[in-house]
């Protein structure tokens, strides 16, 4: 079981309460669809992706993103039981999705270059490193079920 | 392939860093130690306390080096042959896909938190392949 400080905590919630869960979600995955642009396999459904205006502007991008984003919410409440929180949701990503790991950690260092242009230098190198290990253990939680 | 469009964005992006070369080298790697302690295993020899000369004189050189590949970026190979051999017959730093994956996100980190709004979807996308870039270069004589 991955071990949070009390500082950790209060430094992963006090970013958290500064995010609007809506915006960042949307900017977020299009992002990630914009920087690597092999993740669109994924979305082939979602109607236009054809320039990062399209992906920004895509109404499914966004409510998807809100949805990715307020999921990464339930971790943050469940910090101390992370593999179970997201058990159900590591199985749908293996089993359902077909989703390599891979891009859940692609996904998090963008989550985290968003966070910091949005919070400038208070984004300051003790949060990257909290949220570093965040997503890092988010990640590893919901490749968990994979077999 | 970093199209057109991605090197102009990396020149504008470059620009305005306005003489805070130094400070955002040693940002970059203060995080990048911080985040993700393993890459320290490389600096034994440094004193890697927050603001040491080493930390600064070594972030500076490092951007520096990323500068000159953005004056040449048509050319990558050559303007940075020289670190290349360093890297692999010298420094055998870890596959650099690996340890500059670290430098480049705290590289990124350091421009957004300074560039804001400016650190578009667009100007992410052409710096991160620019680093992908480099990463490919001074990978290219390990083996």
């Amino acid at each position: 079981m991955v071990h949070w400080s009390a500082e950790e905590k209060q430094l992963i919630t006090s970013v958290w309460g500064k995010v609007s869960v809506e915006q960042c979600g949307a900017e977020a995955l299009a992002r990630l669809l914009i920087v690597y642009p092999w993740t669109q396999r994924f979305f082939s459904d979602f109607g236009n992706l054809s320039s990062p205006t399209a992906i920004i502007g895509n109404p499914r991008v966004r409510a998807h993103g809100k949805k990715v984003l307020t999921s990464f919410g339930e971790a943050i409440k469940n910090l101390d039981n992370l593999k179970a929180t997201y058990a159900k949701l590591s199985e749908l990503h293996c089993d359902k999705l077909h989703v390599d790991p891979e891009n859940f950690r692609l996904l998090g260092d963008i989550l985290i270059i968003i966070l910091a242009s949005h919070l400038g230098r208070d984004f300051t190198p003790a949060c990257q490193f909290t949220w570093q290990k965040l997503v890092g253990v988010v990640a590893h939680a919901l490749a968990h079920e994979y077999h | 392939m970093l199209t057109a469009e991605d090197k102009k964005l990396i020149q504008q992006i470059w620009g305005k860093l306005g003489g805070a070369e130094e400070e955002i080298g040693a940002e970059a790697l203060w995080r990048m130690f911080h985040s993700y302690p393993p890459t320290k295993t490389y600096f034994p020899h440094f004193d890697l306390s927050q603001g040491s000369d080493q930390i600064r004189g070594h972030g500076k050189k490092v951007v520096a080096a990323l500068g000159n590949a953005i004056k040449n970026m048509d050319n990558l190979s050559q303007a940075l042959s020289e670190l290349s051999n360093l890297h692999a017959y010298n420094l055998r730093v870890d596959p650099p896909y690996f340890s500059l994956q670290f430098l480049s996100q705290c590289l990124q980190v350091v421009l957004a938190t300074r560039l804001g709004k400016e650190y578009t979807p667009e100007v992410h996308s052409a710096v991160d392949k620019f680093m992908s870039a480099v990463a490919s270069v001074l990978a290219e004589k390990y083996r």
